[in-house]
């Protein structure tokens, strides 16, 4: 019997279709190997057996109905029917934590579902647990979670990225084929590159935010992790469209096109020729490692044997992203986080006035990193600096914006970019100086400013450690962006680094292995 | 562009009604001047003739009808809040008079 830990979401439904494996079999895979792997790598904060059964017990009788009923019934189930999935600790499931990587949530149960939440539900995917992240999915290493850093599965004294580190964790070290993750800078693209899996970001307004803990409200997106890009197109599928209860998700539909990438290498491969490529000399940052670079080039160059069409484009504005994005971002945040006040839910200093109170509670709940962003947040619109940055940084994101329309107007069909700089680093590495940490995001932090859509696919390994290349497209062309990321899949199928585990998967198995706050520790001790 | 002083730090630090301690705020001091610096390339570009983007979904007015429809019973709204009374939150009081 193959491991159904080992197997991508598309190959666990064919078997729980024919009925080889139940969901409650795969579902209990998913639980063993999620609590086995926790002590080394700390990618969930919540793993609800009990919900979690229940729920794969009512997808095997959806899916012994079918059976029952025959082919036409059985090809009418969703493709994510009893298929077990981690989500972010900010997506809202009722009547379970929500804490968004920070204290200020803690003992907080959510009163109801978010959007995507009850999305799930109704087509029969399993919520294994909740994934760590970096506290309000502020960061890009998820050691700003107050719950301990998480590990890279590659090598656990590195990180996994961030914010959405958890779930990346997750899925690329076989907990679940599949995970939800946020993207508010890069947070779901970034980490995907760093472990080795396909992370998606959608078009801004492609899926409801509602019940989504929100950190700034104009770039946040919900999307995707996988194991490869028919999964992603499948998860998508499944959680996108508009909803009513968030005024920013679009009355776009959702194409079916999501559930119908190619399936034969062929002809995904041949889905590349003649497809015109934008290569933006902007992205290749200083600082960028060369061993990355290299990966990024060569994957580039295998496109164009393939008989894709790669130009040289400029995004003259790339350079003013980063302090753009942390004018803007930091902004919203500071608006909305106010309502972590302790009043109507969380922990709360109740022992003096109105004022002592919130001072207390917030300074107490909230992490430092958290602080930073307020304080920048509320500069930025303050009396007197409004105009100056604010308003600034929206203007500069007009032009931004801009960049990206004048490449789609000269009829490319996607630009191909690095994901990130460098691969996963060590712990601790980033921590002292924010800024080193910001420059994470250079290259995924544009997309979001300008609403796109972008997905990292890995393209191999620097120094044994995962690439991710980036692909950005128009706004809601996520289904032809993923059909390049499988066009790519199929050239790369044979390669060798695709036959490659995560190194230190058996390591993160250990009982006894340290955690990644204690190896994080250590590390500093030892500088 | 502005730099922050310590007495900066602690003025945004209470707008945004965060408490933070002494080495907070020398640390807090040193990181936030840092980041600001970065800020300085935006004076590079001229906008003056740019709209800002608030938002890039292009959506406007998104209405609903004035009725009342179902929404969080009063239990579960007041479930996770520190403290109770009835069908209300008790807060500390916010205006004096004894």
């Amino acid at each position: 019997m193959t491991d159904p830990t080992r197997l991508h979401a598309h190959e666990l439904a064919a078997l729980l279709r024919a009925g080889d494996l139940s969901a409650h079999q795969a579902t209990q895979a998913a639980l063993d190997a999620a609590r086995a792997g926790n002590r080394a790598l700390n990618a969930w904060l919540t793993i609800d057996d009990a919900r979690a059964l229940a729920e794969a017990d009512a997808a095997d009788d959806r899916l012994a109905a079918a059976r029952a009923a025959g082919p036409a019934a059985l090809a009418a189930l969703h493709p994510l029917l009893g298929v077990p999935i981690a989500l972010k600790d900010l997506v809202s499931v009722k009547g379970g934590q929500c804490t968004a990587g920070s204290r200020i949530l803690e003992g907080y149960l959510a009163p109801y579902d978010a959007h995507i939440t009850e999305r799930l539900r109704s087509v029969g995917a399993v919520i294994v647990g909740k994934t760590n992240m970096d506290e309000f999915a502020m960061g890009s290493s998820t050691e700003h979670s107050a719950y301990g850093p998480t590990a890279n599965p590659w090598d656990l004294g590195r990180v996994p990225g961030g914010s959405s580190g958890g779930s990346a964790a997750a899925v690329a070290a076989f907990h679940v084929p599949l995970a939800i993750g946020t993207d508010t800078g890069g947070s779901i693209r970034q980490p995907a590159a760093l472990t080795g899996v396909v992370g998606l970001k959608p078009t801004y307004g492609r899926v409801s935010r509602y019940g989504i803990v929100a950190f700034a409200s104009s770039l946040d997106q919900i999307g995707p992790f996988a194991r490869d890009a028919r999964d992603a197109g499948a998860l998508l599928h499944a959680v996108a469209g508009r909803d009513a209860r968030d005024s920013t998700s679009a009355p776009i539909p959702v194409p079916d096109e999501l559930l119908q990438l190619p399936v034969s290498d062929d002809q995904a491969a041949a889905g590349l020729r003649g497809k015109r490529l934008g290569l933006p000399r902007e992205y290749f940052v200083a600082g960028m490692e060369p061993a990355s670079e290299a990966r990024i080039r060569a994957a580039v160059a295998a496109l164009e044997a393939a008989g894709a069409i790669v130009e040289d484009v400029s995004l003259p504005h790339t350079d003013y992203g980063l302090a753009t994005y942390y004018i803007v971002a930091p902004a919203e945040a500071s608006a909305n986080l106010a309502r972590y006040d302790g009043i109507r839910y969380g922990p709360a200093s109740r022992d003096g006035d109105v004022l002592a109170n919130y001072l207390a509670t917030r300074g107490r709940g909230f992490g430092a990193e958290v602080k930073r962003r307020i304080m920048l947040g509320t500069y930025a619109l303050s009396a007197g600096y409004y105009d100056a940055f604010y308003v600034k940084a929206q203007k500069v994101r007009t032009l931004i914006k801009a960049d990206f329309d004048a490449v789609w107007a000269a009829g490319f069909d996607a630009i191909v970019a690095p994901t990130s700089p460098g691969v996963a680093f060590p712990l601790g590495a980033k921590l002292d100086d924010p800024v080193a940490m910001y420059l994470n995001d250079a290259c995924t932090l544009p997309v979001n400013m300008a609403g796109l859509p972008g997905v990292s696919i890995p393209c191999g390994l620097a120094d044994g450690l995962p690439v991710g290349l980036q692909l950005i497209g128009a706004a809601w062309s996520e289904a032809p962006l993923l059909a390049l990321a499988r066009g790519y899949e199929a050239l790369t199928a044979d390669a060798d680094w695709r036959a490659l585990e995560p190194t230190d998967l058996a390591a993160s198995l250990d009982p006894d292995a340290p955690t990644p706050a204690e190896r994080a520790a250590a590390a500093a001790a030892a500088a | 562009m502005a730099v922050l002083t310590r007495d900066d730090v602690a003025h945004v630090a209470h707008l945004a009604r965060l408490g933070l301690t002494d080495d907070e705020l020398t640390r807090l001091e040193g990181q936030l001047n840092h980041i600001l610096e970065q800020y300085a390339k935006l004076a590079e570009l001229d906008t003056g003739a740019i709209a800002p983007t608030a938002q890039t979904i292009e959506l406007e007015n998104i209405l609903r009808d004035d009725i009342v429809t179902p929404s969080l019973p009063v239990e579960a709204a007041l479930a996770n809040a520190a403290a109770r009374e009835g069908d209300f939150i008790v807060v500390p009081a916010i205006i004096g008079g004894d």
